[in-house]
């Protein structure tokens, strides 16, 4: 028998669609059940007095928790969120109800051991209820107490040898796409690069020393499956510098129908026979294909590695071997002043171990940024506010037109007094003998 | 129940502990077949909606079957994901960027056994528990945040309107029918814990009513000037105000100013925004972050308030069934809902979508609002 009732949200139980209530229920079954007798060290309740307080908020129309709270573990400033009821008398089981944050692994692979460990100790220590995964990547443990806040990452760092992630204003769990794991289109090795990140800049992600959050994600090719360019201060997209590799042979088993276009992706509905010109040369956006007999041709130097060509034949076409990636930096969502895209920043850099080239852009932007940022003023902010002169300058990066969309269309340049002949100290009245007042 | 320690000794919190070790290492799970085979992948095909093969240039080949789910996960429901992968893959799998779940074989034999087991899992309610899908063409699981279950600055549900608008889009879920891949996020306030500001279709809960403010306790609680200084269109000033017969340091808010971005109470908990009639859902369309054939763009606000209805949220629902209709039958193969709206003119998208044109959706934020009005002749009636 359910501890409350909740007509409202019963409704989410049916439909096809895996329904989150139906796996609350199950939970708040199998805690009232205690099958393995576990010493739950939260409020057996918790999950029903989950369900009791979501069911309220359905009701009103407005959620039911308190603003922010401070807790943490000792020496970090983050990765751990307070949340606190604002009924904790009809709730109890949820009047304390952190967030904590677990640095997941590159790729999100997992095996079922390492993550029943983590589920035993999330069953023991807290609510049993998790996000796979919160928004940035991490795997979030949601609901448990204060006092279990330090059990918790003692067990995480000494059992299972696992961090927690980043909150606050600090560099934010890095995340990346499943890249070369799993994927042919990888221009570099996404996890690599984010572990390696992730562990030299940990007191960055553990300690808030930033004017506000920033974040990290590994993009292994223009497609940009994880969207780092539209929600990371720093995106890393892999890219290539030479020729598309063209598998002649192949090219001619899609236009003959051998193999379907786009991996298959379209099998739902009859588009027709394949038309080469129609869905891959005629929307380069470059228009640098075409057809040369039965060869298919592509003007490397005109091509801007959008992916298209190679994502419509991938058996035929291959990205280059010069590889690695373009930093774009400065993207976040619209608060404040509006969502802002990625800016092309670093157009090409190798990715090669130890990556000194990239930690030395990254520090440099930081240095910038630490400097002039104000308070929860995003890295975009910055830019938006200094200009992207004043970045090119911080990071000692030459400008090129790669920089820009389209130069600018008003001549308002601030000129810098030693770009101009003579400087700006002048003599009014030697001006005056020859310009009469 | 009794208290059970850790180890963890309160008193010496520095003792033995350990700190700044990061994540786990990621090829600590890699399947095998990953391990082998990690930067030698050929090529991809999907087999059938949520079932890929990748082959190798070693000749060996790796059997992903993807399905969908709730990202708000019980250990329960985990533990039985674990007993999927244990039977199946011995004992590995993922997650993706989207929430989904994937499985991965080394042989095609072994894809079938995999799948039937996946779809014959149900919950007690009726719902699929691992419904396979989610690839190429078609709609996969929707990214997003935590809405009423567990933040405090939501103006909708997150999970809710999720499962509601994943059973409106099952059938896109399940199949390749649609022109292009078609991404919908959910963002349950405009601080956008995902990239929502960039899908095919957003589904955003927003504000409409200033903050409320709690004089009483606004000093005790809130650093005044932070709150003043968090507000981007500068609504906010300090102020004296009278309660009980006692002068207190407050704020005031220039109402017609406030556009409900909900910052102030980021900054200061005496200033709540939530309400039952203000607060709904706005509809965004025509985003993307791939680069492909055009750059990425911003989703553009096509439904300016859809009031919240919980449980299932019908109004919007309904909206974004008729936009991914309209949608599937007129754009070209590959063309993306923000690279069809461009190509008909958005003044056709709203004729299609069905969808009324009002003044809200008219751009009137700063500069960037100036680039958004149509300055040329060239239109369509």
């Amino acid at each position: 028998m359910a501890k409350h009732a909740t007509p409202l949200l019963d409704q989410l139980e049916s439909g096809p669609w895996p329904s989150f209530v139906s796996d609350l229920k199950q939970e708040a079954a199998a805690r009232a059940k205690n099958e393995n007798n576990i010493e739950y060290q939260i409020s057996q309740d918790a999950v029903e007095d989950l369900l009791g307080v979501l069911e309220l908020s359905y009701n009103h129309g407005r959620c039911h928790w308190k603003h922010g709270g401070i807790v943490g573990v000792f020496g970090y400033g983050g990765g751990v969120i307070g949340r606190y009821c604002d009924q904790p008398e009809m709730f109890p089981g949820v009047a304390h109800f952190h967030t904590m944050r677990v640095n997941q692994p590159g790729g999100k692979f997992y095996t079922a051991e390492y993550l029943r460990k983590l589920c035993d100790l999330w069953d023991f220590r807290g609510s049993g209820i998790t996000n796979m995964h919160g928004s940035t990547g991490d795997i979030i443990f949601l609901g448990t107490t204060t006092p279990q806040i330090e059990e918790i990452f003692w067990e995480l760092s000494h059992d299972l040898e696992q961090d927690l992630g980043g909150s606050g204003s600090n560099l934010r769990t890095p995340s990346d796409c499943i890249g070369a794991a799993r994927c042919e289109y990888a221009c570099y090795d996404t996890q690599a690069i984010c572990y390696d990140l992730t562990q030299e800049y940990q007191d960055e992600l553990h300690r808030p020393a930033f004017p506000y959050k920033f974040k990290f994600k590994f993009d292994g090719c223009p497609n940009c499956c994880v969207a780092s360019i539209a929600r990371s201060d720093i995106s890393f997209i892999g890219t290539w510098r030479d020729d598309i590799k063209i598998d002649q042979e192949a090219v001619q088993a899609y236009i003959g129908g051998e193999i379907p276009p786009n991996g298959n992706a379209h099998s739902g509905r009859d588009w027709g026979a394949f038309d080469i010109d129609k869905e891959v040369i005629n929307l380069c956006p470059t228009n640098c294909m075409w057809m040369e007999g039965k060869d298919l041709k592509i003007d490397t130097k005109e091509c801007t590695r959008c992916m298209h060509c190679i994502n419509v034949m991938p058996r035929a076409l291959r990205i280059g071997d010069d590889r690695g990636l373009s930093m774009l930096v400065g993207a976040k969502a619209p608060i404040l002043d509006g969502a802002q895209m990625g800016s092309l920043l670093v157009p090409f850099v190798k990715v090669e171990e130890p990556y000194d080239e990239i930690k030395e852009v990254i520090e440099a932007i930081w240095d910038y940024w630490m400097e002039e940022g104000k308070n929860r003023e995003r890295l975009g902010e910055l830019m938006k506010r200094q200009g992207f002169q004043k970045l090119l300058a911080a990071t000692g990066i030459d400008p090129v037109a790669q920089h820009v969309q389209e130069p600018r269309s008003n001549p308002y340049i601030f000129w810098n007094e030693e770009e101009v002949e003579g400087g700006w100290d002048r003599d009014v009245n030697e001006f005056r003998k020859h310009h009469l007042r | 129940m009794a208290f059970v320690s850790s180890g963890y000794n309160t008193d010496k919190p520095m003792e033995n502990r350990i700190s700044d070790i990061g994540p786990k290492k990621y090829d600590l799970f890699y399947p095998p077949v990953i391990a082998k085979n990690k930067g030698k992948w050929l090529y991809h095909e999907i087999l059938k909606p949520g079932v890929l093969v990748h082959v190798s240039e070693t000749g060996d080949e790796v059997f992903t079957v993807r399905c969908g789910g709730a990202r708000l996960m019980s250990t329960t429901h985990i533990r039985e994901i674990c007993e999927i992968a244990e039977k199946h893959c011995d004992g590995h799998l993922r997650f993706t960027t989207r929430n989904n779940i994937e499985f991965m074989v080394d042989s095609k034999d072994k894809v079938e056994p995999l799948i039937q087991d996946l779809e014959s899992r149900k919950f007690d309610g009726g719902s699929f528990k691992f419904p396979v899908g989610g690839t190429g063409a078609g709609v996969t699981n929707i990214v997003h945040t935590q809405g009423w279950v567990h933040c405090h600055t939501p103006a909708t549900d997150a999970s809710g309107p999720v499962k509601a608008t994943m059973d409106v889009l099952f059938d896109d879920f399940k199949d390749h029918k649609l022109p292009a891949q078609l991404r919908v996020s959910l963002a349950c306030c405009l601080n956008m814990c995902g990239a929502v500001h960039c899908s095919d279709i957003a589904i955003l809960g927003y504000h409409r009513k200033p903050p409320m403010l709690d004089h009483e306790y606004l000093d005790k609680m809130c650093e005044i000037p932070l709150a003043i200084a968090a507000c981007p269109t500068a609504a906010i000033k300090p102020a004296k105000v009278e309660v009980n017969g006692e002068t207190l340091k407050s704020v005031a808010v220039k109402n017609e100013r406030c556009m409900f971005c909900g910052n102030c109470y980021t900054m200061c908990p005496s200033m709540p925004l939530a309400d039952t009639e203000g607060d709904g859902i706005v509809i965004m369309a025509g985003g993307k972050v791939s680069n492909r054939i055009s750059a990425p763009k911003f989703s553009k606000v096509v439904v300016a308030f859809l009031p919240n209805e919980a449980p299932r949220w019908p109004s919007t629902t309904a909206t974004i069934k008729k936009i991914v209709e309209a949608y599937s039958a007129g754009a070209n193969k590959y063309e993306r809902v923000g690279e069809w709206a461009e190509r008909i003119g958005w003044e056709r998208f709203f004729d299609k979508c069905e969808l009324p044109f009002t003044h809200h959706l008219i751009d009137d934020f700063r500069d960037p609002a100036y680039y958004t009005w149509r300055q040329t002749s060239q239109f369509k009636f």
